[in-house]
């Protein structure tokens, strides 16, 4: 079987999805720890370059996730952030990268069931493309 | 409606011709500048140069093969705020686009200004530039824009024009307000002057100039330099993409970068105002570098060669103008062009963008709609 473990980062914001996390944790849903969070205001606040510095760091996965169309706590950060990552799938796509790769989704504060899901189901996509092929040759 | 008029030639002298009209706008009592790319007066070198007296218009020298920087930066500058007078700035097509890009970022503006744009005949690369000139720029600059207007070609004595110009399919001055038109035009007696825009229109009326129509051949001899421009672009795409469809590729084409950053620094659309590749974010720790070659077992120094152009290229590629100055300030020679248009085709495609069409299209990144691109969404 397929023994690869995949490192996933993921960018959460505080008020929708990593309060989804948390929800998921208390009410021990389980999800894989393949998926290692950072926690941030809002989805509007991931830099490309957060994301470019964790695939070039050997990230298998990227997941970017937060609030629901109508719901980011700054209004329409998750809107910004959809075009940051359109960007930057056809930017990382000319280099061979599958865009499953990098992932955004909107998964509210109250829907602990659905994010264990989304976790599960994109650990079990990243173990399937296999790892990073870029990863130990990226010595620049 | 375009305004169509025409300069006559005297004796066959295009450059006579334009120096004239540049002096009729100079003349111009509303008019206090004119910004020509124009020769040194210590070397034959083609700079682009803010002139009040006439007199100087006599070096101005805007068919010339050189192109060391993108004229859309020092525009830029003329205008980031109210100044005290009208400027005319004579750009190339592809420097009208970009700055088109930096008004949009508000870092230049259009209130004060008259672009002249011209048809662009195309540059040599700054080292071929350098090399070939002489000491007769202006014998050299005749050679060219001949040889190129009568349909044989920029190719002289061992250079050519750039790749960018090569894949150029925008060479004319759409942007512009009034554009001068060379191709399918007889350049032996006359070159073509038209308004496109309201302020154009109002400084062409007051010159006096003959009302002309098009001529006919015009449109087929641009169509045949626009559709041969099309065929090598996509060509170069082709041949990039293959030569970077995967990390390991692209690391290997960018293997020789030393992170000088002049690609960015020569890139008019690289629009921070300070690059956070030389702020103290990247002035990393000295222990940082040990951890990260423990981790790999190897890290080349200066690092995050990779981190820039991908972070480079998430910053511009919306805006990038193909001009190729990036490749010309390499100083080890990258394609950097072929790299950046590649990139950039794609993701103004994604968009439905194109850099420098309209002042009216918000870059891609200064904008969203609530229902857009749901194949981005989800997993
Ligand atoms: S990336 Fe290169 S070709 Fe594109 S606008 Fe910048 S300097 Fe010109
Ligand atoms: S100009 Fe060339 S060497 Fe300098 S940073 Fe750009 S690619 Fe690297
Ligand atoms: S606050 Fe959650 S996406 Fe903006």
């Amino acid at each position: 079987m397929n023994d690869f473990e995949p490192t996933i980062v993921a960018f959460f914001c505080n008020w929708c999805t990593y309060t989804a996390a948390d929800l998921a944790g208390t009410s021990r849903l389980s999800y894989p720890s393949n998926i290692k969070i950072v926690r941030v205001m809002c989805t509007g606040m991931v830099d490309p370059k957060y994301v470019i510095k964790s695939f070039l760091e050997g990230a298998d996965g990227v997941l970017i996730s937060g609030c629901n169309p109508g719901d980011c706590h700054y209004i329409n950060g998750n809107f910004k952030a959809r075009r940051r990552i359109k960007l930057l799938k056809e930017i990382l796509a000319q280099f061979g990268f599958q865009p499953e790769r990098l992932r955004l989704t909107w998964i509210g504060a109250s829907d602990g069931i659905r994010f264990a899901e989304i976790m599960r189901e994109m650990t079990a996509q990243i173990k399937s493309l296999g790892p990073n092929e870029g990863r130990l040759k990226m010595v620049i | 409606m375009v305004k169509t008029t025409q300069v006559d030639l005297k004796d066959q002298d295009l450059l006579g011709a334009l120096r004239g009209f540049f002096k009729a706008v100079l003349e111009r009592e509303e008019i206090s500048a004119i910004l020509v790319p124009w020769r040194l007066p210590m070397k034959n070198t083609v700079m682009p140069t803010l002139i009040t007296d006439p007199q100087q218009l006599d070096r101005a020298d805007p068919l010339s093969p050189g192109f060391a920087i993108n004229t859309a930066r020092v525009v830029s500058r003329l205008t980031r705020r109210a100044s005290a007078g009208k400027v005319v700035a004579v750009m190339r097509p592809c420097e009208i686009r970009a700055f088109v890009e930096l008004v949009k970022l508000r870092q230049g503006r259009t209130e004060e200004l008259v672009i002249i744009g011209l048809d662009c005949l195309g540059a040599f690369g700054n080292r071929d530039y350098f090399r070939w000139v002489g000491d007769d720029a202006e014998a050299s600059t005749q050679k060219f824009y001949r040889a190129v207007l009568t349909g044989s070609g920029a190719a002289m004595d061992g250079v050519d024009l750039s790749r960018a110009c090569k894949a150029c399919e925008l060479p004319t001055a759409d942007g512009a307000d009034i554009a001068v038109g060379l191709y399918g035009v007889d350049t032996a007696q006359h070159l073509l002057v038209q308004a496109r825009t309201p302020e154009g229109e109002n400084l062409l009326g007051k010159l006096g100039l003959v009302e002309t129509q098009e001529p006919p051949g015009r449109m087929k001899a641009l169509e045949k330099l626009v559709a041969e421009r099309i065929a090598f672009r996509d060509e170069m795409f082709n041949q990039t993409r293959a030569a970077t469809d995967n990390m390991e590729k692209l690391g290997t084409y960018l293997a020789n970068c030393v992170n000088c950053y002049n690609c960015r620094v020569a890139c008019p659309v690289c629009y921070c105002r300070e690059c956070v590749f030389v702020t103290d974010v990247f002035d990393h720790e000295p222990a940082q570098y040990l951890r990260w070659a423990e981790r790999k077992g190897a890290v080349k120094l200066p690092t995050d060669t990779l981190f820039y152009h991908l972070t480079r290229l998430a910053h511009m590629s919306t805006a990038c103008v193909g001009c190729g100055q990036c490749s010309n300030a390499c100083p080890n020679d990258l394609s950097l062009m072929e790299l950046f248009r590649s990139v950039a085709h794609r993701t103004q495609a994604g968009f439905g963008y194109a850099a420098g069409r309209s002042l009216d299209e918000k870059p891609p990144l200064s904008e969203f709609r609530e229902n857009e691109f749901p194949e981005v969404v989800g997993i």
